[in-house]
């Protein structure tokens, strides 16, 4: 690796200030699981790293039975998916943060790092979309709220500005009778990159109907993308196989994939309209629990 | 500024097997680089420099990391378990000696990923099923054995360790 910088702060103000000194080459290191290697690899332009890991705020988990649950954003995978509260309220990020990289990945790498690396294919980004989760970010210029299908623009690029950085990433309080899930489709079990991903929600009336629904989906444009669309079409519906099944075929109609080593153009249309189906009857199942 | 900027040469100090260990490296050094070139533990490998194979992983702060992604300077005052921390001055560890009997190894460079990661598994999960040590080890790749025999000599440490 090239020589870098390395600072440590303690303090989000601290770290903030580095950021405004610094400018577009100082970035924020998480888990570092993307970022050392980007940066081992020249594929990222960054000769500052500032370690997040030391400021209190972006090491926080906490549920609040009131106001939701907010999540640092640089915990670890492990400590969000072995959080007894994440397991019982919110287990569409359990199927996320369990399935990125291998264990080793799990000990360092983030849901924080997974949403500034802005891949198209992260695998946290369709879940936070399907839980309306929203961005706390702090810069030079105070504090903004995004919600999370706001943040990324393109492949690897987001909305922050130079001086700013990702604090935490907050979570509703699930409403009654709702399910989330995150699938996604890979050539083998694990420890790969997704091919298709979907995370969706589904929140239902006291009599089973949808009175809410939100999709997302990984791998099939320049960004993870919402597809509100799925979500007008299925509020007021009964669920049922047909009506998931019909939902994939609004979702598959939206998306823009490009043909890659993993799959092609056509292969990862098909794979939205199956994954959709099977990731709204799976956060129907749990919704239903 | 209150924050320090480094970047050249910094002091870290960490404890590894057990023992205290300080060293000077620069930011852009990975903790597997310092393991092997600086510190002289050259058992953690270096395989894939991305994150993939685990060959270099320890356990660091009770949990199982891929050193090829970490810097050196990240590690200043945590806990670190290396392969070479798991044999005693008595002899090997039971998971080390039945890789040997039960030929867990061909070539053996993903050997140590592979200790240190069935280590951090049985640490806390004693009494892994087959799928739970399957998943566990999902970032631990070996091109020779096919992970038959590394799963059969796991699964004999465990039977064993309940016995004993």
């Amino acid at each position: 690796m090239r020589a870098i910088q390395y600072a440590a702060p303690r303090s989000l103000s601290d770290a903030v200030a580095i950021l405004q000194e610094r400018g577009s080459k100082a970035r924020i290191l998480a888990g570092g699981t993307d970022l050392i290697v980007q940066v081992g690899e020249n594929v990222r332009d960054v000769d500052t790293l500032v370690d997040g890991k030391r400021i209190p705020e972006l090491m926080k988990l906490s549920f609040d039975p009131v106001t939701g649950l907010t999540l640092g954003a640089a915990v670890p995978c492990y400590r969000v998916y072995e959080h007894p509260e994440i397991q019982s309220h919110y287990s569409g990020l359990v199927d996320s943060a369990s399935i990125i990289g291998g264990t080793g990945i799990q000990g360092r790498a983030s849901v924080g790092g997974n949403l500034c690396n802005s891949g198209p294919a992260g695998d946290t980004i369709p879940t936070l979309i399907a839980y309306s989760a929203t961005a706390r970010i702090v810069g030079a210029n105070g504090e903004r709220t995004v919600p999370v299908e706001d943040f990324c623009t393109a492949p690897g690029r987001n909305i922050l500005q130079p001086d700013e950085l990702l604090v935490s990433i907050h979570f509703p309080v699930p409403p009654a009778h709702f399910g989330a899930a995150y699938l996604r489709f890979i050539p083998r079990n694990e420890m790969d990159i997704a091919v298709v991903g979907v995370g969706a929600s589904l929140a239902l009336d006291d009599a089973g109907t949808i009175v809410s629904a939100r999709v997302a989906l990984a791998a099939v444009a320049p960004k993870p993308l919402y597809v509100p669309e799925v979500g007008y079409f299925l509020e007021g519906a009964i669920p049922s196989t047909e009506v998931f099944a019909e939902a994939g075929d609004i979702a598959r109609s939206l998306v823009t994939p490009i043909s890659d080593m993993r799959g092609t153009a056509a292969h990862r249309k098909h794979l939205t309209g199956v994954l959709v189906r099977r990731t709204l009857q799976r956060a129907f199942e749990r919704a239903r629990a | 500024m209150a924050t320090q900027i480094v970047s050249g040469k910094t002091a870290i100090t960490a404890t590894i097997n057990g023992e205290t260990r300080d060293w000077l490296c620069e930011p852009r050094q990975t903790l597997l680089e310092v393991l092997r070139d600086t510190l002289g533990l050259t058992g953690s490998k270096e395989g894939c420099s991305n994150g993939n194979c685990g060959a270099c992983n320890v356990i660091m702060d009770g949990r199982l990391v891929n050193t090829c992604c970490v810097l050196a300077v990240e590690a200043d005052e945590t806990e670190i378990t290396t392969v070479e921390g798991l044999a005693t001055p008595d002899g090997l560890s039971t998971l080390q000696a039945n890789f040997i009997e039960g030929a867990g190894l061909q070539c053996g460079f993903c050997t140590p990923g592979f200790l240190v990661s069935t280590k951090a598994l049985l640490d806390k999960n004693p009494n892994p099923t087959d799928e739970e040590i399957r998943w566990w080890l999902a970032g631990n790749l070996c091109r020779c054995t096919g992970y038959d025999k590394i799963l059969s000599a796991i699964k004999k440490t465990i039977a064993e360790t309940n016995a004993s």
